[in-house]
């Protein structure tokens, strides 16, 4: 098992690992690092260049429609944003939205990446109309949702619901961080899915084959057999829904203004509303810092992961 | 096995299949009931109980492109185009020096890449704001342009890495055999063998670009602005019309969707960072 498992990663690890050009000097390695500069430059430019200006002036106090009000603070915004209980509902709401949404949506995905998994008719059909919510525009999907779906007097949920003895629903108002992640678990199920799939497509026939000789049944070969060897698709599943899950803004933006209150509120939507409501450059850049901190914290956790589940190793030594 | 037992097996397998049609067509519904409302005329959009027999129209249709939808769809695809040619000039030489001639460092490199893609995309936006304004790039399509190269290059980079793991080391040690340069190398040895792995790669780009929502309604507006942002203005300019709402979203959502179903093996090969073997 191990053997089959560790095969094609070992060799992606051998090909990593072989001194491509260690035939020449220190002159030869600039010479290989040359195709990897422009884009390591273009990354750092555009994404590291804002981020240092944003610790820029997440020291000042710098309120836009106060003119003339900009003045270095150094650390009086970051003892504002600890002290902002909204800040901290806000960072509750985003760990609750985004572990909720990739588990659901990964356990959904993982379970229809099964049923799609056999040859029946109308595969291919089934196939295209489930990948069809990843496709869409989350602004799309957002409004369809706030409109056809959780409308209370003509919304389908209340529709469908009604014969089982609910009333007229207003899900925005009364359940709003639940409605947002509906929405985002239905977004976001298409692309774990499409990973599973692409798992369990990958796994060899005669593993499986065997164990049903062996007279393992469905459940024990799905958990001894079949699980192992997803995981490392399930953990690219975890990792790249997180990092777009964690950003989530179209639909609180569009189906609840982060509302009723706060309610529903996250990291993004309420630096986005200080920022571009508040007005309140300082503060929201502050609240920046603090979030990047916070995710690098996770990242770095994440990233070990990631390399773990990729094999990868130093090319140059 | 006995004729019964057979039977039962088929019996069960009919009615999993029935099953998986039935949770397809539900999972599916709300986009199927845009669709269908978008020929609809707004009376029968609003209704209790909801409609589904009505004469269809093209009239929301016809309104949503009246109402100046094509210069947003030109900024779409204009960004979403050019930002995923970048994207694949700057990443296919990256992904060789990670891959096939690997640097010293490639981890500590594919690390930062990819933590990059970490850092919450609205702690950049207020200098990402005032360096537009000054750059005179607010409401330019180019400023997106230049973010949405940015915002896919990482997954391009360990995307495309993965893909070049996957070469036959035979054909490359030719190649170097022979005296291949840097150029000669990416274009006329690897890029022919990985151009599946490519067209993967564009892909994901070319959607993640055009349902980007963030970056667009932030810094663009009337000149500048993609389809999301057309969305967003179609709402707090007129409320909320569902016959016509629906007919915008499946206008703007129609080009990505029929790519992405034309393109679903690429799709899937793609998302799993080539790690399919």
């Amino acid at each position: 098992m191990t053997s089959t498992l560790s095969g094609p990663s070992a060799g992606a690890a051998q090909v990593v690992g072989r001194p491509a050009g260690s035939r020449g000097g220190g002159g030869s390695v600039w010479r290989r690092r040359l195709p990897l500069l422009p884009a390591l430059v273009f990354t750092i430019a555009v994404t590291q260049v804002p981020f240092v200006v944003t610790v820029f002036y997440s020291f000042q106090s710098w309120n836009l429609v106060r003119p003339g009000s900009r003045h270095f603070v150094w650390l009086r915004n970051y003892l504002d944003v600890f002290a902002d209980s909204q800040f901290r509902t806000a960072m509750l709401n985003t760990v609750v939205l985004t572990v909720v949404c990739v588990l659901v949506s990964l356990l959904v995905g993982l379970g229809l990446a099964l049923l799609l998994d056999r040859s029946f008719p109308g595969r291919g059909v089934v196939r295209t109309l489930l990948i069809t919510p990843f496709l869409i525009l989350p602004a799309a999907g957002a409004l369809l949702w706030k409109t056809t779906m959780f409308d209370p007097t003509f919304g389908l949920l209340n529709f469908v619901l009604e014969p089982f003895g609910a009333g007229e629903v207003d899900w925005l108002s009364e359940f709003p961080l639940a409605s947002v992640m509906a929405q985002v678990i239905w977004q976001w199920t298409p692309f774990m899915m499409l990973l599973v799939l692409a798992g369990l497509q990958s796994q060899s026939r005669e593993v499986l084959e065997a164990a049903q000789v062996d007279g393992a049944g469905r459940w024990r070969t799905f958990v001894s057999i079949t699980l192992p060897q997803l995981s490392r698709y399930l953990q690219l599943a975890v990792l790249l829904g997180a990092i777009y899950i964690v950003n989530s803004f179209d639909a609180i933006f569009l189906m609840t203004q982060g509302g009723p209150g706060i309610a529903s509120t996250n990291l993004p939507y309420y630096i986005y509303q200080r920022a571009f409501e508040g007005f309140d450059v300082g503060q929201s850049s502050a609240m920046g810092v603090i979030v990047v901190a916070i995710t690098l914290v996770v990242a770095t956790f994440a990233l070990r992961l990631m390399f773990r589940a990729f094999d990868i190793s130093d090319g140059g030594k | 096995m006995s004729a019964q037992t057979i039977a039962r097996a088929r019996g069960g397998r009919g009615l999993v299949t029935g099953v998986t049609w039935l949770v397809a067509v539900l999972f599916v519904f709300p986009l199927l009931w845009m669709v269908i409302t978008a020929f609809k005329q707004e009376a029968d959009a609003y209704t209790d109980p909801p409609r589904v027999i009505f004469s269809p129209t093209l009239t929301q249709l016809a309104g949503v492109l009246e109402r100046g939808f094509v210069p947003y769809l030109a900024n779409s695809a204009f960004t979403t185009v050019v930002s995923t040619v970048f994207v694949l000039l700057l990443a296919v030489p990256a992904a060789y020096a990670l891959s096939i001639a690997a640097v010293p460092g490639t981890p500590n490199v594919l690390g930062f890449f990819l933590s990059t893609k970490m850092l919450p995309v609205v702690a950049a936006i207020i200098p990402l704001y005032v360096i537009s304004q000054n750059l005179a790039l607010l409401d330019n399509v180019w400023i997106l342009v230049i973010l949405y190269t940015a915002m896919n290059l990482p997954l391009a980079v360990w995307m495309m890495r993965s893909f070049f793991l996957e070469m036959p080391r035979e054909v490359i040690e030719a190649a170097r055999v022979d005296g291949a340069g840097l150029a000669v190398m990416l274009y006329r040895v690897i890029l022919p063998v990985v151009a599946p792995g490519i067209a993967a790669t564009a892909l994901i780009c070319v959607i993640f670009s055009w349902t980007e929502f963030f970056y667009s309604v932030n810094l663009t507006a009337a000149q500048a602005g993609t389809v999301p942002v057309f969305l967003v203005g179609f709402i707090t300019s007129e409320g909320l019309y569902w016959a016509q709402l629906s007919a915008a979203a499946l206008l703007a959502s129609l080009p990505v969707m029929i790519v992405g179903w034309i393109a679903q093996n690429h799709l899937v090969r793609g998302l799993s960072m080539g790690a399919v073997k």
